[in-house]
């Protein structure tokens, strides 16, 4: 569900997070409208908002693990982890992680990937959320998920910036539920 | 500089939480994995802590750092070394450091990672070479920068990461890092920057 659904209607920082996503089109290939979120990352007060309305909205739900996806997961899990007390937990393309691990693999438009967590990181009973820095069919998340399953954790909810269309409407992905802070923009609202 | 060497308590803690994986990713390598710090919620606050105090009062306006798919620990460590490797994680650390200083955070990738225009920075390595990019526009002329990594090696990662930032006319006033290898020198590869780091392994 949108933040502005739950609780945030209105809010200006959702609004100030939006503009501060550049949009780059025809990359990383032709008709694709890139959610640029380095931009983001530039400007201190829409950045450190963002992190706080995830941390508003977890720290009291006894998290004990934040997994974040490679790579611009790591860009906001670490910060939500440490302001809720809980571990980062980095899932990772295949052979980063040293040491034994869980794989995943799942299937993209032209072809498969595969996400791998170490074994250990998590134990069974634990509660943990994912968080990317943007959800559109899921296929990551959903891998990110199984990943946490597999290791015996409960995943409570999947926190994304932005929400592309294809979830629009989605509640929930893979029966968990989805927190997302903005819509993309077009080029055209660009500034 | 080295925080280990000041006797600060926390260092003890973080020491002990990283865990070294030996043969990876190849025989030879003892692996530094700092993912074991982020599972410790006291030794990942204490290790960003450390750098907030250092930093918080220095006018600090960029932070910048390396994601994890940059380096190439079999480019950049020779065989013969059986020192430790470590994947970068610049992107967990720099992050929460900028945030609790007031900086913005600048991510410097791999080609083709970034959308948009990019300056670039190709640099050499033992054994072969290896190339960094940052958005053109992210840092202006004048601003104060930090560069972060997980572990510092060879240094020639850092070295190419401060060129970025001053091929932009920012002020590079310190690299930091959790891990320093000195046995591979990489300090003196800085060009006389200061280096702080947290803890060091032989």
């Amino acid at each position: 569900m949108f933040a502005a659904e739950n609780g945030l209607k209105g809010d200006p920082r959702l609004e100030a997070i939006s503009r501060a996503i550049r949009v780059v089109p025809h990359f990383p290939k032709p008709g694709i409208m890139f959610q640029d979120i380095t931009t983001l990352l530039l400007d201190h007060k829409a950045f450190k908002d963002t992190v706080e309305i995830f941390v508003d909205r977890y720290r009291d739900m006894d998290i004990s693990v934040v997994a974040g996806v490679e790579a611009r997961g790591f860009m906001f899990g670490p910060s939500i982890a440490l302001a809720i007390g809980a571990k980062f937990v980095p899932l990772r393309k295949p052979r980063k992680l040293p040491g034994e691990v869980f794989s995943e693999e799942y299937v993209l438009e032209y072809g498969t990937d595969c996400l791998q967590m170490h074994v250990g990181a998590v134990q069974a009973g634990e509660r943990a959320i994912v968080i990317d820095d943007l959800v559109a069919t899921g296929g990551t998340l959903s891998a990110a998920i199984k990943l946490l399953e597999r290791a015996g954790a409960e995943v409570v909810e999947c926190g994304c910036v932005i929400g592309l269309p294809e979830v629009k409407g989605q509640r929930r992905l893979d029966g968990k539920p989805l927190y997302i802070l903005v819509e993309p923009r077009d080029i055209d609202d660009c500034c | 500089m080295s925080a280990y060497k000041d006797e600060d308590p926390r260092v003890t803690r973080i020491k002990r939480s990283i865990r070294v994986v030996p043969d990876f990713p190849k025989p030879g390598i003892m692996f530094q994995d700092i993912t074991t710090l982020l599972l410790d919620p006291q030794a990942f606050k204490d290790t960003v802590d450390m750098f907030v105090e250092r930093y918080k009062d220095k006018n600090i306006s960029v932070v910048a750092a390396r994601a994890g798919e940059d380096r190439n620990p079999t480019l950049e460590f020779p065989i013969t070394e059986s020192l430790a490797g470590i994947e970068a994680r610049g992107f967990i650390f720099g992050p929460p450091i900028a945030l609790a200083t007031g900086a913005k955070f600048v991510p410097l990738r791999k080609p083709k990672k970034l959308p948009g225009e990019v300056i670039s920075e190709e640099y050499i390595l033992e054994y072969g070479r290896d190339c960094l990019q940052m958005h053109v526009g992210a840092v202006k002329a004048g601003e104060r920068a930090l560069v972060v990594d997980d572990l510092i090696a060879t240094g020639g990662t850092l070295c190419a990461a401060m060129n970025l930032l001053e091929r932009v006319g920012a002020h590079v006033v310190e690299c930091a890092c959790v891990i320093e290898l000195p046995d591979l020198k990489g300090r003196e590869r800085l060009n006389g920057k200061p280096l702080y780091v947290l803890v060091e392994s032989h």
